[in-house]
């Protein structure tokens, strides 16, 4: 599972660079966001924008890491589209997060 | 035999193998002319009726999915059968959307699946047939027909 952390502006951007997130890899994927949340900033985005497809069990391991981010940090998303879009919504798990457009704005919001 | 309207595929019940019968039959659909949108909805509720019977009809044997599409009418007709254990009580889960106005730690992590088999299909039907499980799923291709075998329990 290829997730890549950078830190912007106190922000852990978490990029995920698959194509899917789905029952085969969610496992890893919950494994791997663990790890990368637990040091940093208390501000966790999850960019989906390279993701193209999200099941039921992806959707489960990223509400997963929400909650194991807990209360006293925050978690939003970014990037989504198309048909993971359409699961957030149907689900309305996209009523359970902060969603942003793209990580652009929240990488730059300080450099000008 | 694949013909203009109809194709076949069969593939290991196994997660990996999932992901690529997903693949194909999204290139098959959409040979076949289904708008790009239902394509999405196709993928997402195959998906989740693949996972279904990997985890569950294969949890304990494993064997293959055949998967048969045939579009007539303004519909696909996705036919699936399996050689696993059957659905239990010989019926298909109701699919009710688990509830998302909980505290955080109460939050589903699972659940959603046959929900959204039902809420992106027009027509759902299972039957255990001597040798294994048949699971028939009918997409309008008309996009805002779909949802008519919606069951969610929501008020």
């Amino acid at each position: 599972m290829d997730l890549n952390s950078t830190y912007h502006n106190d922000i852990n951007i978490i990029t995920v660079n698959e194509a899917r997130i789905d029952a085969s890899v969610a496992i890893k994927f919950k494994d791997a966001m663990r790890s990368l949340t637990e040091t940093g900033p208390d501000h966790v985005v999850l960019d989906l924008s390279q993701v193209r497809f999200v099941d039921s069990s992806g959707l489960g391991a990223i509400v997963a890491s929400k909650k194991q981010i807990g209360y006293a940090r925050q978690m939003d998303l970014a990037g989504l589209s198309g048909d993971v879009e359409k699961v957030f919504c149907l689900t309305r798990m996209d009523s359970i997060f902060e969603i942003h457009a793209n990580v652009d704005a929240l990488a730059k919001r300080e450099a000008g | 035999m694949d013909t203009d309207h109809s194709f076949t595929i069969t593939t290991p019940g196994t997660e990996e193998a999932v992901r690529e019968a997903l693949a194909l039959v999204r290139v098959r659909i959409r040979a076949r002319g289904v708008p790009e949108d239902i394509c999405g909805n196709v993928e997402i509720a195959l998906a989740e009726a693949l996972n279904n019977i990997v985890e569950h009809a294969y949890a304990d044997i494993s064997g293959t999915v055949e998967i048969t599409g045939e579009i007539k009418n303004q519909r696909l007709l996705l036919d699936l059968r399996d050689h696993g254990q059957p659905m239990p009580g010989l019926s298909l889960p109701k699919g009710r959307l688990p509830d998302h106005e909980v505290a955080l730690e109460d939050l589903p992590e699972g659940g959603f699946g046959w929900f959204m088999i039902h809420n992106l299909t027009m027509k759902l039907l299972y039957n255990r047939m001597a040798d294994g499980n048949r699971l028939t799923m009918v997409f309008s291709l008309q996009e805002k027909a779909n949802r008519g075998s919606a069951n969610s329990g929501a008020p």
